[in-house]
């Protein structure tokens, strides 16, 4: 990439030793050493287009391939998304978006029928997606307190002031506090397959291995309490706009219950953006050839909890396959290709000027 | 400094009087019925700023003075009142920190200061008090203590000498650590108080402390049982400074006059003023600039918040409700105080740690510059000396050179060379084996080829010997080089085998000016032998060998107003006899008319060979006459005001009517390579200017032997001599010549760009300028047109490539500099010299630098850089300045280009975050990106690059021209770094932003938040601000390889151990683990590498664009360009004189 030269000047520095060892540091000669006569050994790289020209053509023979599998390994990814917000009268949501209130007891339950056109082999991943839905407001982010969630005690009744407004309900304290655990997303998804002859069956869905592992096994741990979370949590209040308690957040499964619950996790973990989706369950591969999901009707039962009409948010599942480098995102394989091709052009471009400019360059020393 | 202001304030009494009343040893006197002992300030010295107790306010209070500190301290506060994004830790931590190490290093300065304090406060000294001697420490000296002082010890404190060991009543000090002065300097006891110290009872009465080291004024009044009290005038000649050392006298008494605070080495410390350079004031542009990015960022994003929330459910939604108090506050303050929370979001913008880097750029950066051993001069055993730090930079800016020439282009070694005696040239030959060693050269002069009168010889002779104030060095003394060498030779040559004094064979003189010395040897050379000094008598060894004594009656003190020195002897045969030597212009109207002539072509042809003349005339006094003098000299000395000007007016009234006898003329070789290092910085493109107090001839030939005049320069001279011209007045004469002039050098003249690139054109111009006439350019004022003048003459000088100003004062010296300095384009200037006299242009000028000559070290003292020879400058100016420039300017440009493509992303950011000033990176990156991850590899750089090495540096003077006017920081390279800032910015965020477009980035499906996004950005960032620095290294030392791998590595381990322990400090445990996770992303791998290459693509690019291709590309064209033009005019057939002129000198060197 760069023509090199050493610059060796290592020769007063050799001489150095011997001179200042004689007794000449007695006047105040300064110190014949390569450091402070700024004669250190130094390499001197020299760009020119000569020896940036192969550079550029090797970053873009590599970069070109590379963009080029990124955005086929992208394409392979199967993804489907489908919105089941209930904005238009005629999803089968509407009503449940529109006459949602807090305190209902009854949920409202939609279902909304799609078709997969093409089969999901591998392990199929499912996301709730929200979008205009800021995770990333500052108010909203800083709106937790990690010690509590770290099953700290002391901070478990006395929540940190950040949390305010949802720090304390009445005079009991929240656990878990601040907006972003209020805000927990609370829609129940089952997804269903309806097969060739209208039978449906339930697809099992697997909701562990969402989260952070080390969010589930260091940063988030439920409070000392005997293995009784009940007990644990007893001089807490549930969030505000939650229906049950965090204790029975899970109350199958005691290592997915209470903070250590992974849906609660993901959802602590704050986007980025203001649409963003979050892993909601995983849905396996079968043994055998059969795809995971083949390609056919399903059905997919919502328990409608989360209102999002109200700052005119929308709601999504997305199904999707996950490759090595993550979900479809075909950006990664094009910017390689455009930082690739760049490369490549300016290569030439530059082969080309560095060409004419060595001719023009020899030919004009002659007459000065 | 407060000390002194309350010491005014209090000692309100002693200001009315105008004058302190002292009693000698405390005790009371007659005169006096009651004695109060008036309230003087101690000996104390304190040089120290501060003291334990209130360093820490003090200090504090100092650097919040500074804009910056200031700045960052009011972010600071706002962070902790109101409500803001980041902790107020993020610019707490780092202003702590530069806090600190500044007021860790003030503290340490200071501390050394208060053992330098210590030490000059705890020292033991002799005080007599009744009768006994008691021991005290300096510090307890009151005023009116009778103090001993012995043999090679410094006074205490300014003393008046009352008694001395000698029997002759004086006492030889010397001044070295004061002006440097290493002579020994005679100083008297004041008349009839050397009998009895004890018993003695007297008052003196002195002038308040002032600071001018030469000046004294004061009276003694003597009280003798119940007699009517004597009264004895106080000089200076009386006064032995705190700070000086006694010599050759084994002990003395004094009374302190002044202590403490109040002596004149107290007085004359003095803090300099502080010089900026253009870089400081650059960087001042750019802040504001940034300031201006700063606040209008705050603005646009209030507004955008505001208008966002607007929007119905977007300000409050269900799931993320304001706070009571939030809401109930008002609208208003609430917009200010978003305000105020964008403005410490975006504050990082304004880099703190800038502030700390330059700092330490320079102080360190300095250190090379007294480590370079080419800056060491084997002869007098030093290197160069930095004053200042602060100003490293601007040697690399040099537009004009201030240079004096006696002791900076000239050595200041005098030789006598020849004398005229009644226009009689005699040339001292070596060789020639004549009775007398003295012959009579056959210059064209001669018409009549014969010697002047012996008489006459003899009383010139006599004149040169007994006219100065040279002392004999005791042989006792050490340290007599060549020069005794050289006297013993010529002894040998004189004596004639008769018996000589066994002193004499190692005589060496001492005299504050080499051309005295240069004088008494030539006149030793004819025979007459200067034996010393001893009790007011004046012995001479003449040429019969026969020892005449002179009595010593008056020494009219040199000055250089007056410009020439005088003394009264009165010979043995009781003639009183005035010789008189000075330059010629103030002897000539002062000696008979019809003498001048014959000399004037003399010294005329001698100063246009570039020696410096001194004219010699006599008088003889008729007794009448002396004691007329006499009394008047007295009269003026003893009183106490204005006695400077009334002495002035007895001298100029003595010195008239004298007879001339001869002229002398003395040489001064030029220095080594003086000529060499002009041309290299003529060909930087520097403009030179000689200022200097000596003759027009001589100086001329001296701009000439340095080839600042060259063959072809047309000189253009304004002098007294060109303004005399028939039938015209001398100011409508200087009006036509400034427009005659004008016309030629600027309206004539092709335009500046192609004066620029055309190096050794045919036509320079040289302008010559002399004192009286540019004192009438300036001072014209009666004139309307007086703003007219001073700029023709400007205009006239900046297109002229050399400019001599000769015949000037110290003063006027200062205000050339100034005129230049405040000239349009304030052009950086840089002033050279190495005697008191260029004290003030030295302080004037943007740069100051001391040559370590031989007039003392007043020079090396106020200067900024203190240098031992001329020809250190062109090292100094064209491979250290120009580095320190680049290096120093390119660390001004990286720093605010990284702070704004470190701050963009976060900009941006409050677009997708509903502008709620939600941090896109962590507090602690926030924090440590300016301290720890990105400054090293920039203060490395700004400590090792060397774009082009040293030598080419040196080799080609034209390549300093390329940085000339700030070229790196004006305001397009600013646009370009600006520009790539905002690039880089925009491509770190919309990168990641669109990668985030899908958050599920692992391959298991789990996906990234905010957190995660800032820390790819950051890192992004970090690598490329980085890597661009190090396309930048044109020179890798394995410092620099360090530095730079070393700081990438230190932010992969800080942030997998930031992110690997959950911090129990911390309320939020924002980016656990969230670094790691990012790492087990290969899409995050990717994106890193390819915004990287992305960003430093236009680099690369221009790098390999920009032309010349390389230095070494650039070392071929400038080897053609210098072949073709710096080597010719080299070549090139100089007026003989002048080449034997430099030869000579260069054979010396």
């Amino acid at each position: 990439m760069m023509a090199s030269s050493y610059n060796a000047k290592e020769e007063d520095g050799h001489h150095s030793g011997a001179s200042s060892g004689t007794g000449v540091s007695k006047n105040k000669k300064p110190d014949n050493t390569a450091f402070k006569q700024q004669r250190l050994p130094a390499w001197q790289p020299i760009l020119t287009a000569g020896s940036v020209l192969p550079a550029f053509f090797v970053i873009g023979l590599i970069f070109i391939p590379i963009g080029i599998g990124l955005y086929v390994t992208s394409n392979n990814i199967k993804e489907f998304e489908i919105d089941y917000t209930g904005v238009s009268s005629d999803s089968p949501c509407y009503n449940c978006a529109k006459n949602f209130t807090w305190n209902t007891t009854e949920p409202c339950v939609c279902t909304v029928n799609f078709t997969l056109h093409q089969p999901f082999e591998s392990n199929v991943f499912m996301y709730y997606g929200l979008s205009n839905f800021y995770q990333n407001h500052r108010r909203y982010v800083k709106s937790r307190d990690d010690r509590q969630l770290n099953g700290d005690l002391s901070a478990l009744t006395d929540p940190s002031k950040e949390c305010e407004p949802y720090r304390k309900s009445g005079d009991v304290s929240i656990a878990p506090c601040g907006a972003i655990a209020n805000s927990l997303f609370n829609d129940t998804l089952v997804l269903y397959y309806v097969d060739s002859n209208n039978s449906i069956s339930e697809i099992p869905l697997v909701k562990k291995g969402i989260a952070w592992w080390t969010d589930k096994h260091v940063k988030f741990r439920n409070p000392a309490g005997n293995g009784n979370l009940t007990l644990a949590f007893k001089d807490t209040a549930k969030p505000v706009n939650w229906a049950k308690p965090v204790y029975e957040l899970d109350p199958l499964d005691p290592e997915n219950n209470g903070f250590i619950n992974e849906d609660f996790i993901v959802w602590m973990r704050t986007a980025a953006l203001p649409t963003f989706r979050k892993l909601y369950r995983i849905i396996q591969k079968k043994s055998g050839a059969t795809p995971t999901l083949p390609n056919g009707n399903y059905m997919l039962n919502i328990t409608y909890n989360y209102p999002v009409l109200s700052f005119d948010g929308r709601k999504r599942l997305i199904l999707s396959t996950i490759s090595w480098m993550g979900g479809k995102n075909p950006f990664l394989g094009i910017a390689y290709i455009t930082v690739g091709s760049i490369c490549f052009c300016l290569g030439v471009v530059l082969l080309i000027i560095h060409h004419k400019y060595d001719n023009r360059n020899t030919s004009a020393d002659i007459p000065s | 400094m407060l000390r002194r202001r309350l010491n005014r304030w209090f000692g309100g009494e002693d200001r009315r009087v105008d004058s302190r009343t002292i009693y000698v040893g405390h005790r009371p006197c007659p005169a006096n019925e009651v004695f109060i002992p008036p309230k003087f300030c101690d000996n104390r010295i304190v040089s120290s700023k501060y003291t334990v107790w209130n360093f820490l306010p003090k200090n504090l209070f100092e650097q919040f003075r500074r804009i910056a500190n200031f700045y960052f301290l009011i972010i600071f506060l706002v962070q902790v009142i109101v409500d803001t994004p980041t902790s107020p830790v993020t610019s707490g931590l780092p202003l702590f920190f530069v806090i600190t190490v500044t007021a860790i290093k003030q503290g340490y300065e200071d501390w050394l200061r208060h053992k330098a304090d210590n030490e000059v406060n705890k020292y033991r000294v002799t005080v007599l008090e009744d009768g006994r001697r008691i021991q005290k420490e300096s510090e307890k000296i009151k005023v009116g203590d009778v103090l001993e002082v012995d043999e090679d010890e410094t006074f205490p404190c300014d003393l008046i000498l009352l008694q001395s060991s000698r029997d002759d009543g004086t006492c030889f000090v010397t001044t070295a650590s004061l002006d440097g002065e290493s002579n020994h300097k005679t100083h008297y006891t004041v008349p009839d108080t050397e009998r009895d110290v004890e018993s003695l009872n007297a008052t003196i009465e002195c002038e308040q402390p002032q600071p001018d080291l030469y000046k004294f004024v004061g009276r003694m009044h003597i009280y003798k049982n119940n007699e009517e009290p004597t009264l004895r005038s106080l000089g200076p000649e009386n006064l032995l400074l705190k700070g000086a050392t006694l010599k050759n006298t084994q002990s003395i008494c004094g009374v302190a006059v002044y202590t403490g605070m109040e002596t004149k080495m107290a007085l004359n410390y003095q803090g300099k003023s502080q010089k900026r350079s253009v870089v400081e004031k650059s960087i001042n542009a750019f802040l504001l600039v940034y300031l201006c990015i700063l606040v209008s960022k705050a603005l646009v994003c209030t507004t955008l918040k505001y208008v966002w929330q607007s929007k119905p459910g977007q300000d409050e939604p269900w799931y993320n409700e304001k706070t009571l108090k939030e809401k109930e506050t008002n609208r208003y303050l609430n917009m200010f105080t978003d305000f105020l929370s964008f403005m410490v979001l975006f504050n990082f913008i304004i880099p703190v740690s800038m502030y700390v880097t330059v700092e330490m750029q320079k102080f360190l950066g300095s250190f090379f510059i007294s480590w370079d051993k080419d800056f060491f001069d084997s002869e007098i055993e030093e290197g160069a000396l930095v004053n200042t730090s602060d100003l490293n930079e601007e040697l690399g800016q040099v537009e004009y050179v201030f240079t004096d020439k006696t002791g900076t282009l000239t050595q200041n070694n005098m030789e006598f060379i020849e004398c005229c005696i009644d226009g009689h040239q005699y040339k001292y030959r070596d060789a020639s084996s004549e009775v007398d060693g003295f012959c009579v050269t056959d210059g064209p002069m001669n018409t009549v080829q014969q010697k002047a009168g012996r008489e006459r010889e003899e009383l010139f002779l006599r004149a040169l010997c007994l006219c100065h104030t040279v002392q004999v060095k005791e042989s006792t003394e050490q340290g007599q080089g060549q020069e005794d060498g050289r006297i013993d030779q010529v002894d040998g040559l004189m004596v004639d085998g008769q018996v000589v004094p066994p002193l004499q064979e190692q005589r060496g003189f001492i005299a504050s000016s080499p051309d005295e010395i240069a004088l008494v040897q030539g006149a030793m050379r004819y025979g007459f032998t200067f034996l010393g000094l001893e009790s007011k008598t004046m012995k001479i060894l003449n040429r019969t060998n026969d020892v005449e004594m002179y009595e010593l009656l008056h020494v009219l003190n040199f000055d250089p107003v007056r410009r020439r020195m005088s003394v009264i002897v009165r010979s043995i045969s009781g003639e009183t006899l005035l010789f008189c030597k000075g330059a010629d212009s103030s002897i000539f109207p002062r000696v008979k008319q019809e003498e001048v002539e014959k000399i004037r072509m003399h010294v005329e042809r001698n100063a246009t060979d570039g020696y410096r003349t001194l004219c010699v005339a006599y008088k003889h006094l008729t007794p009448e006459e002396y004691d007329q003098v006499d009394s008047g000299l007295r009269e003026a000395r003893l009183a106490l005001q204005d006695r400077e000007e009334k002495l002035m007016a007895v001298y100029n009234q003595v010195e008239t009517g004298m007879n001339l006898i001869g002229a002398t003329a003395v040489e001064d070789r030029l220095q080594e390579e003086a000529a060499e290092t002009m041309e290299a910085l003529q060909g930087a493109g520097i403009k030179v200017w000689v200022l200097t107090g000596d003759k027009m001839e001589t100086a001329k030939s001296t701009c000439y032997a340095c080839r600042l005049f060259k063959r072809n320069t047309e000189l253009l001279e304004l002098t007294v001599r060109t303004l005399e011209y028939p039938g015209k007045r001398r100011e409508d004469r200087l009006h036509d010549l400034l427009l005659e002039y004008h016309k030629k050098t600027v309206q004539d003249a092709p335009p500046a760009k192609t004066r620029v690139a055309r190096n050794w054109s045919s036509q320079d111009f040289g302008f010559i300028v002399d004192g009286a006439t540019l004192s009438m350019v300036l001072n014209s004022s009666s004139e309307n047109n007086l703003h007219d003048y001073k700029d023709l003459f400007l205009q006239i000088c900046q297109n002229c490539t050399s400019v001599l100003c000769c015949r000037m004062a110290p003063l006027q010296k200062a205000q050339i500099v100034k005129m230049v300095k405040n000239s349009k384009g304030s052009p950086i200037t840089l002033s050279v010299g190495d005697g008191a006299n260029d004290v003030s242009m030295i302080l004037e000028a943007h740069v100051g630098i001391g040559i370590k000559g031989k007039e003392g070290r007043q020079a090396v003292r106020n200067s900024d850089y203190a240098i031992p020879k001329l020809k250190h400058l062109k090292k100094l100016l064209l491979a250290h300045g120009h580095l320190y420039y680049v290096r120093i300017a390119h660390l001004v440009q990286y720093f605010f280009y990284k702070n704004l493509c470190f701050i963009l992303p976060q900009f941006l950011y409050q677009f997708f975050c509903g502008c709620s000033q939600q941090p896109l990176y962590d507090a602690a990156y926030l924090t440590m990106y300016n301290i720890c991850f990105t400054s090293m590899p920039i203060l490395a750089y700004s400590l090792f690059e060397q774009h082009i090495s040293i030598e080419m540096l040196l080799e080609n003077a034209t390549l300093y021209r390329q940085i000339g006017k700030n070229a790196m920081l004006r305001w397009g390279p600013f646009l370009y770094w600006t520009l790539l800032g905002v690039f880089h910015g925009l491509v770190f965020f919309f990168g990641v932003w669109f990668l985030f477009s899908n958050p599920a980035l692992q391959d298991n499906g789990q996906a990234f938040g905010n957190w995660s996004y800032g820390t790819i950005v950051f890192t992004i960032l970090v690598f490329t601000v980085t890597l661009k620095l190090a396309l930048d290294t044109r020179h890798w030392t394995w410092i620099n390889h360090f530095v730079i791998w070393g700081s990438l590595a230190f932010y992969v381990f800080f942030s997998f151990f930031w992110g690997g322990v959950i911090w129990p400090f911390l309320r939020q445990q924002r980016l656990y683990f969230v670094f790691a996770n990012m790492l087990s992303s290969v899409s995050a791998w990717l994106v890193i590498i390819v915004l990287i290459l992305l960003s430093l693509l236009p680099e690369i690019l221009y790098v390999v664009l920009r032309k010349p291709r390389g230095p070494y590309a650039r070392q071929k064209k400038l080897v053609q360009s210098s072949a073709g033009g710096i080597q010719s005019p080299r070549s090139s057939a100089r007026p003989l004189l002048m080449r034997t002129f430099s030869d000579e000198s260069s054979t010396v060197s």
